[in-house]
């Protein structure tokens, strides 16, 4: 590996990079910081372990006799620490060190400490009886520390992976960002390809294509290692031949006006709605089950981010809605319900629905529009829990079947054509994928509508937006009827599909996973919250739904929590970021910059003290 | 942005105003019909009012009353605790720490896992009080780390970003607080090892819970301790000029990072004490329990009047006295079934109409400077 590269120009904007000074020497490390990043991740490392993670995941094989699930979780902590600990704070106008084996030395002890983690818990579980209060790690994880052998071995092995490891995590930032790029993509590859398996078997085996799937994938599972080699050489290469191709593309895009532009949109619509119509009838029943649930989520998605991302309304309560749904479609169309049960058919009641919905969202929403944005937050909430309450209590359990729910309910049936049960789970991603295109449409012409940039203002800065002539009030109660309409399409879907509701779908986890989803997917970005939907909910799965990664099941919430945490902290206008709002998060950090290139010469104190840590979006 | 005060006067009045109007008549005609409801019944209950309003009508007994109230201002007693930290961390920083519910289940837990160790010794049963004052002491300790950690790692790069930010993060927060409890420690619900007689029964003379009594008696002396922190001590006071202003704060030389931290630790002090208050009171521990009393003990530092001390004792008081008489003083009259189990939707109800009444609380809010347009 060289030692010093040439500074090139990465994405755009780093035009004028000061230059590079020398690289520093190996050892002349910044210690304390080191051995702190090595201590919390040390930390990490036990955590997970003890979560049992690594075990239960193991079964789940990533490439065949090399790597499992659980080993990556394991690794993946002493990675970043050593890549991380090589960071350097970019100051402007200040020069950069020249990445070298400083950093691969860095790194490396990082990464031990980190590893010296599971060295200490290897310990431990060989000495002390650690059952009590720690109930949940299963007896394999000292087996699978040692790789079966002595604890000796696993107190040895681990600070050597440890440190390897986080070599390799530090010797990333020696790489040029267009090598960086090709090796992040051949990672990204052959770990997709691990966690779409059971889609892309499921298909396979819809297509006929077995042959092929036999080959990429192991019989018991996991990537053949060496197909692994070559998913990770051909989209290596596809990378680097590749590089900028996309961007060039989306620039080309971006040039477009008028009319040609609406109508390459129209065609990349037009194509991801062929795929999505296509692609069911080859797929089997989980594949299609798993769509459906996406789209569900979606749905919900979509209808929080027309609260939380264009109008900036933090309601924690959206699960009443899609609660008020299921259970309206529920009471009118099911025989079964116990006080009214007209048995209407499910367009009608879909009708009824949507006009209960949109009243409970006037009810929920007037009393705390007024509210600041915190306390609108709980009590939303608050509504949340108690509408569940209610549908749960002895008082109403004459309307609504208390703890026992309703059940028996029949599915959706479209002019009786056809009728979309949870049996045949293509019809009903059929249906959501329709509801989804609907609401899309819904979405994204409010959003260049009036209503939208009224909404927009108000998120903002609701002062100004009143001074401009904006009723806030009125404005703001909408965007919570059209928030709980779309919530209550997929409540009567859902309703249909499982056919039975329970007051126990409707915790008020299920508003933190679509909020999470929303956040995470970017919020006010219809592509970003289809995007963060079909990522999150597809792999993870939904609060009861399972998702590619079956395995996770018991930590996936875990996981939504630290992804909410992560995204806060680093990326609060999530992955695809709508342009206004990461303008809006980053004002700050876009004025201190300006500031900053203004009078770089005689200013050189920069702490970064206050303001989010991220960059601002480019 | 200004509480949901009446329309100004001047200002037209919307039909949400007229709503919201509407809303306050009818919540508090409720309550008075509710409780009229309630006195006849309690003249006679063949009374002809109470039998309009439920036909079942039983009235409650002297001691019946007495015991709802008692549970109640025990329990009012450690929201009372908890809310506490919800308010001084709004009075300085502004935002709604929502994992502080999350700190308090910590603080049961391990209380549960320390306890279950002194049992294990034999140290429970023979000297129950000092094993108490280890496991407030451990549970303590412990809750300040948390506290501490969770305003270094996620509050603290987030200052001076739009609010929101910090709430949903406190959000993320707790939801990994309460779902790494269920992967280190399981989702059952687990037990605190028995207590001396003294401590469940009740008493003799006086009719109350040993319990009852010591949760009582602890929350009072540290609400004593606390108070004397805050307004005697060089800490407290630069607590209270950064939760006054913070910019002018430091300009006088206090250090604002290090009393912000001083105000999460002591909340999560206190958090931890009120955790080890619930095992008392209700011996078993979950991961949930953070989440019910989390947001009551936050409804209490509203109605209280948030970024006040006494306030948020006397809100923590109200709120479990009405979450505890309230289905059965109100409810009950009005021929509502099975109202034992609407008691949580009757604490989250006593917060909106908090809201809806008096958005300032009892005692009037103090805010930080930037809130307080």
């Amino acid at each position: 590996m060289t030692a010093t590269l040439p500074p090139e120009t990465g994405a755009a904007g780093a035009s004028a990079e000061p230059p590079l000074a020398a690289s520093r020497p190996a050892l002349a490390q910044d210690w304390r910081r080191l051995v702190r990043m090595g201590a919390v991740g040390a930390v990490a490392q036990v955590f997970i372990a003890l979560s049992n993670m690594p075990v239960r995941l193991d079964e789940r094989v990533i490439v065949k006799p090399v790597l499992s699930l659980g080993y990556l979780t394991l690794l993946i902590v002493p990675f970043a620490a050593g890549h991380r600990v090589g960071h350097q704070i970019k100051r402007e106008g200040m020069p950069q060190h020249a990445a070298g084996a400083h950093e691969v030395a860095g790194g490396a002890a990082c990464g031990a400490v980190a590893g010296g983690g599971l060295s200490l818990l290897a310990v431990l579980l060989a000495n002390f009886d650690l059952r009590e209060p720690l109930v949940n790690w299963s007896p394999m994880l000292a087996e699978l520390l040692a790789f079966g052998n002595a604890t000796r071995f696993a107190v040895v092995i681990w600070l050597l992976i440890g440190a390897a490891v986080g070599a390799l995590g530090g010797g990333l930032r020696l790489l040029g960002p267009r090598t960086r790029r090709a090796v992040v993509t051949m990672a990204l590859a052959v770990g997709g390809a691990a966690v779409l398996e059971p889609l892309v078997v499921d298909l396979a085996e819809g297509m006929r294509l077995e042959a092929l799937t036999d080959r990429l994938y192991a019989r018991r599972g996991g990537i053949n290692w060496t197909s692994a080699l070559g998913l990770a050489a051909g989209s290596g290469i596809l990378a680097v031949l590749g590089r900028g191709r996309i961007q060039q593309a989306r620039a080309h895009i971006a040039e477009l006006e008028g009319a040609q532009r609406t109508r390459t949109n129209g065609l990349l619509i037009l194509a991801t709605a062929a795929v999505l119509i296509v692609l069911p009838l080859f797929a089997g029943k989980l594949t299609n089950e798993l769509l459906a649930n996406v789209g569900l989520f979606v749905l919900l998605a979509l209808g929080l981010n027309v609260v939380v991302g264009l109008a900036g309304i933090l309601d924690l309560g959206y699960v009443a809605f899609f609660a008020v749904g299921s259970y309206s479609a529920a009471v009118l169309t099911a025989a079964t319900s116990p006080r009214i049960n007209p048995e209407l058919p499910w367009l009608v009641a879909l009708i009824v629905v949507v006009i209960i919905t949109g009243l409970v969202g006037l009810f929920i929403g007037a009393p705390v529009i007024r509210m600041r944005g915190d306390y609108l937050a709980i009590v939303t909430l608050g509504f949340g829990e108690i509408i569940r309450l209610l549908f749960l209590s002895d008082w109403l359990s004459g309307w609504f079947g208390g703890s026992q729910g309703i059940t028996k309910i029949p599915g959706a049936g479209i002019f009786g054509l056809t009728d979309v049960a949870g049996t045949d789970p293509r019809r009903v991603f059929y249906l959501v994928l329709a509801f989804c295109a609907l609401a899309i449409y819904v979405s994204w012409r409010l959003e260049r509508s009036r209503l939208g940039r009224a909404w927009m203002a108000v998120r903002e800065d609701e002062t100004v937006a009143e001074a401009m002539g904006i009723n806030t009030v009125n404005v703001k109660l909408l965007a919570f009827v059209v928030g709980a309409v779309l919530g209550s399409f997929s409540g009567a879907i859902f309703s249909a599909k499982v056919g039975s509701v329970f007051p126990n779908s409707f915790l008020i986890l299920v508003s933190i996973v679509i909020l999470v989803v929303v956040i995470f997917g970017g919020m006010g970005n219809i592509v970003g919250v289809i995007a963060g939907s079909a990522v999150l909910i597809g792999v993870l799965g939904g609060p009861k739904q399972p998702g590619l990664l079956a395995e996770f099941s018991e930590f996936k919430l875990l996981i939504y929590g630290a992804l909410l945490i992560w995204m806060m902290l680093a990326r609060p206008e999530g992955l695809i970021p709508s342009v206004r709002r990461s303008r809006e998060l980053h004002q700050q950090e876009m004025a201190q910059d300006a500031w900053l290139k203004g009078q770089v010469e005689d200013d050189n104190h920069d702490d970064g003290g206050s303001g989010p840590q991220a960059t601002p979006a480019t | 942005m200004m509480g949901i005060g009446r329309a100004k006067s001047g200002a037209p009045r919307t039909g949400v105003d007229w709503f919201l109007t509407f809303m306050r008549v009818a919540i508090l005609t409720l309550v008075a019909v509710g409780i009229l409801a309630f006195i006849a019944q309690e003249i006679d209950t063949d009374n002809p009012f109470a039998r309009w309003a439920n036909p079942d009508a039983t009235g409650l007994t002297g001691a019946q009353f007495r015991g709802l109230i008692i549970s109640g201002v025990a329990q009012g007693c450690m929201y009372g605790l908890i809310a506490l930290g919800y308010s001084m961390v709004y009075g300085v920083l502004g935002f709604i720490n929502f994992a502080h519910g999350e700190v308090f289940m910590v603080g049961a837990m391990t209380g549960m896992i320390t306890s279950n160790k002194l049992a294990d010794a034999g140290l429970w049963e023979s000297n129950f009080i000092g094993s108490l004052i280890f496991i407030v002491i451990v549970s303590m300790i412990v809750c300040t780390l948390v506290a501490v950690i969770m305003e270094r790692v996620a509050y603290r790069p987030l200052r001076g970003s739009p609010r929101l930010i910090p709430l949903i993060t406190s959000i993320g927060v707790s939801f990994f607080i309460q779902n790494a409890s269920i992967v280190l420690l399981g989702p059952a619900a687990k037990a605190y090892p028995d207590v001396p007689d003294w401590v469940k029964d009740k008493h003799t003379f006086i009719q109350i819970e040993g319990s009852r009594i010591l949760v009582v008696v602890v929350a009072a002396v540290s609400m004593g301790v606390l108070w004397y922190l805050v307004e005697h001590t060089k800490g407290g006071k630069a607590m209270r000029a950064v939760a006054e202003d913070a910019e002018i704060a430091a300009l006088m030389g206090i250090n604002v990072n290090r009393t912000i931290v001083k105000v999460f630790a002591v909340g999560g002090a206190m958090a931890g004490l009120a955790g080890i208050l619930w095992g008392i009171l209700f011996r078993s521990v979950i991961h949930t329990t953070g989440f019910l009393p989390g947001i009551k003990a936050f409804s209490a530092a509203v109605v209280g009047g948030i970024g006040h001390l006494g306030g948020a004792m006397a809100g923590g008081l109200s709120i479990g006295v009405a979450e505890s008489v309230g289905p059965l003083l109100i409810l009950e009259p009005l021929g509502v079934s099975g109202v034992s189990q609407l008691r949580d939707a009757v604490a989250f109800a006593v917060l909106i109409g908090v809201l809806l009444l008096r958005p300032a609380g009892i005692f009037g809010e103090r805010l930080p400077a930037e809130d307080r347009t």
